[in-house]
């Protein structure tokens, strides 16, 4: 049983589980699925700077806070106890594109160890790729009014056409960045 | 709603801008009540390493077409969360305190378009968009914390220019 869980779980299993969410928030206290809002919080209770776009009752949202704190106790919980040993399984063509940008550390299943590291952030690459990439996160979700959870899953979810929009500008920008900005910037 | 007073509508009407996930309760509950989103949270964030949707080379295989897993992912999440919606629609299924349960659609706005296209240049870079950013720091990922710091950055500035940006 062990060993089935610490093996990675197959899209069938995590996607399914995932889809639960919309319906068990929404019984749990009527709350729609949704991460990105909780960074709009953050600056609500940490630095509203007068901005009026900040200046609302954060309090009443702060189930979002508690969310995502669970899914930081998640992240520890999965990652220090039910580990896979194994380094991660790639497509053999992106491990030879990689290593083509001097990138063939799979230690770290889920951040690519030679680029996002403290040593590599004061570097131009390290910026594009750890600061700049966050911003473009942060600005883009609430300027598009949601993320891949609230639009991709909740909103379609919710047969919300315009949250079907988003998603295809989301995958438009990824594709656009994954193969065209993303080869120049690993090069550097 | 008209249970509410003209401010608490004003901040709620604030507080759904650019949201999908706000939603009014009547309801006031000790903070103790929020304890039950910290474990599921901590239940998505398990599938979110477990089924490594949170690793950014998983992301960078989405984008290349090289692996059906995170379509997999997304897809039967949303024919679950689908299935689940219409099932509390046709049903009027209430919360497990009697509310009932209102799922508003939101408008469509330009914002959506180009907001959309900076965050999918974002996830494609960071190989993470906001939920598995948290994940990843939860991992033990320390130098996330720079990239979770600098999207609160983004909201932020998103903030104090928005009403100059086309919507």
């Amino acid at each position: 049983m062990f060993s089935f869980i610490s093996q990675p779980w197959p899209w069938y299993v995590a996607g399914p589980l995932i889809g639960l969410t919309v319906p068990v928030l929404l019984i749990l206290g009527n709350k729609n699925f949704g991460i990105s809002s909780t960074l709009r919080h953050v600056c609500a209770a940490c630095i509203p700077a007068g901005i009026d776009y900040f200046k609302y009752d954060w309090k009443k949202e702060i189930w979002n806070l508690v969310f995502v704190s669970g899914i930081i106790i998640g992240g520890f919980i999965a990652a220090h106890y039910l580990s896979n040993p194994n380094e991660i399984v790639i497509n053999d063509n992106l491990k030879a594109e990689l290593a083509g940008y001097g990138m063939q550390d799979l230690s770290n299943a889920l951040v690519p160890a030679d680029v996002v590291n403290w040593e590599n952030l004061f570097t131009l690459q390290g910026i594009l790729m750890i600061i700049v990439g966050g911003f473009f996160v942060g600005f883009g979700t609430r300027y598009a009014g949601g993320c891949t959870s609230g639009h991709s899953i909740m909103g379609i979810s919710a047969l919300n056409w315009p949250s079907l929009v988003a998603t295809i500008f989301f995958m438009a920008g990824g594709f656009f960045a994954a193969n065209l900005l993303l080869p120049f910037i690993l090069s550097l | 709603m008209s249970k509410f007073t003209k401010q608490q509508q004003e901040d709620l009407q604030k507080r759904e801008l650019d949201s999908m996930c706000v939603n009014e309760s009547h309801l006031t509950h000790p903070w103790y009540y929020n304890i039950k989103y910290l474990v599921v949270g901590a239940v998505f964030g398990i599938v979110f390493v477990k089924a490594e949707i949170i690793s950014w080379f998983r992301i960078q295989e989405m984008f290349r077409f090289q692996s059906f897993h995170m379509y997999g992912i997304i897809g039967s999440a949303i024919v679950v969360g689908a299935i689940s919606i219409w099932m509390i629609r046709k049903f009027k299924v209430k919360t497990m305190y009697g509310e009932d349960i209102v799922i508003i659609n939101k408008p469509f706005n330009k914002g959506i378009i180009y907001g959309g296209f900076m965050f999918g240049i974002g996830w494609a870079i960071t190989g993470a968009c906001p939920g598995p950013l948290f994940a990843q720091v939860g991992t033990g990922a320390s130098v996330v914390l720079v990239t979770v710091l600098s999207a609160i950055a983004g909201t932020w500035v998103y903030g104090l220019m928005r009403d100059k940006l086309p919507h």
